[in-house]
């Protein structure tokens, strides 16, 4: 999982080690598929994902559509929300939900449907990571994290729905130095703390 | 088709603003609806939302005044107006899909007459397309308004019996603005409620994939 939208709140140096150390065969959840070269533009550019599950993969995400159309990459197309919602049913324990969402589409397709209280409704199933890799502004040293402005997005969803979540953050400060109702994502699921100065690509 | 002044992208904008009471919380799409914001009367004060987490979008922001860690869902910076809020996308589309937002405007590539929207991938078009906030929003605003054009640039009908591009949902739209009309979708089909200045119904219908009823004469578009 990567965090990010819009090209607010992307844990830029994170994917940019991740692209410096090569992994390969990714399956990789997020919104978006890059801004060129920018974001998870790299990874693709690099032919380290192999799976894509997103909402919107972007104009701008040339390295992700020419690896789409040499079929050296799948993909998974879900709702924006439901791929929250998918993301955080992992997170919570459930074993999936239904949704009116998507119904008659093409993302129904081989899901199962019926109606409940009226309306039709198809099942959506959790969507859990190995690891998530997500920006924040300031991290505590226990990993309770507090988010800039629109900067949160996805990041407190993903980093609740993955086994090991590393978070990049601007700012390391002592343990107490956030306000307890300050924090916004618990440090219960923060598992690695990276400082780092936070990069932007434009576009 | 006939040749004759249709509106513009900035005037569909500004008479779909006219369909926002004071009051509302609202989300935007991409597209014409996009415009509307700048088309508010004075007098209507509505509650912006983004599908990133931002409830109380104000205007974009100036040259010197950006910060993208405050983007709208086209990526463009803008500000806040007092009174706003942060919170995180799982949350914004909790919104969207669970009727909490007043009104929403989507763009539209197909509306059917039962209210069957087709918004996010032109059949053939090269690339993934990419679905976004749409179907969630679709599925879930109180009421729905789709802004686009009446026709496509070839000129055949965006407002269709069924719709053949790629759904985005069912029986979502409730009202339609386009260059030509202002529809509203009923049970019984849709109907017309206004129509651009200097057409007559005959023309409008001709360039309509689906039946219009429109009681008696239908009014002139009005901008206030």
């Amino acid at each position: 999982m990567f965090g990010g939208f819009g090209g607010a709140g992307f844990p830029n140096n994170l994917i940019q080690a991740l692209a410096a150390k090569g992994t390969k065969d990714i399956t990789a959840i997020s919104n978006n598929c890059g801004t060129r070269d920018g974001e998870l533009g790299v990874m693709f550019k690099n032919g380290q994902v192999r799976h894509v599950i997103a909402s919107f993969p972007g104009p701008h995400s040339n390295y992700f559509q020419e690896q789409l159309a040499a079929k050296k990459v799948t993909l998974e197309l879900v709702p924006q929300g439901i791929l929250c919602e998918r993301m955080r049913a992992a997170a919570a324990g459930l074993c999936a939900f239904y949704t009116t969402v998507g119904v008659g589409t093409e993302v129904a397709a081989g899901k199962d449907e019926r109606v409940i209280d009226g309306k039709r409704c198809i099942l959506e199933m959790p969507i859990h990571a190995d690891y998530a890799l997500i920006k924040a502004e300031a991290a505590d040293e226990l990993g309770n994290l507090t988010y800039r402005l629109a900067a949160r997005n996805f990041n407190p969803i993903m980093a609740m729905a993955a086994t090991t979540t590393i978070v990049e953050v601007e700012e390391i400060v002592p343990v107490g130095a956030i306000k307890p109702e300050h924090v916004v994502t618990p440090a219960i699921f923060v598992h690695r703390i990276v400082q780092a100065k936070g990069v932007r690509y434009a576009g | 088709m006939p040749d004759k002044p249709r509106l513009t992208r900035e005037q569909i904008a500004q008479r779909a603003a006219l369909e926002l009471p004071s009051g509302a919380y609202v989300n935007l799409g991409w597209g014409i609806p996009n415009l509307i914001a700048d088309y508010l009367p004075k007098n209507v004060e509505v509650y912006f939302h983004s599908e990133n987490g931002i409830l109380g979008m104000g205007r974009r922001a100036r040259p010197g005044e950006e910060d993208y860690d405050l983007v709208d869902a086209m990526k463009v910076p803008v500000t806040l107006i007092p009174g706003a809020s942060f919170f995180h996308q799982a949350d914004a589309h909790l919104m969207t899909r669970g009727g909490h937002l007043d009104v929403a405007v989507l763009g539209g590539f197909q509306v059917s007459e039962k209210g069957d929207l087709a918004n996010w991938k032109i059949p053939g078009a090269k690339g993934s397309g990419g679905i976004g906030g749409a179907m969630d929003i679709a599925a879930g605003a109180k009421k729905l308004i789709v802004c686009m054009e009446h026709t496509t640039k070839e000129g055949a009908p965006k407002v269709v019996r069924q719709c053949t591009y790629p759904l985005t949902g069912l029986a979502c739209v409730d009202t339609i603005v386009t260059d030509l009309a202002v529809i509203d979708v009923k049970p019984e089909g849709l109907l017309l409620r206004e129509i651009a200045p200097g057409w007559s119904i005959d023309e409008l219908q001709n360039l309509t994939g689906a039946p219009l009823t429109s009681p008696g004469r239908a009014p002139e578009i009005k901008f206030v």
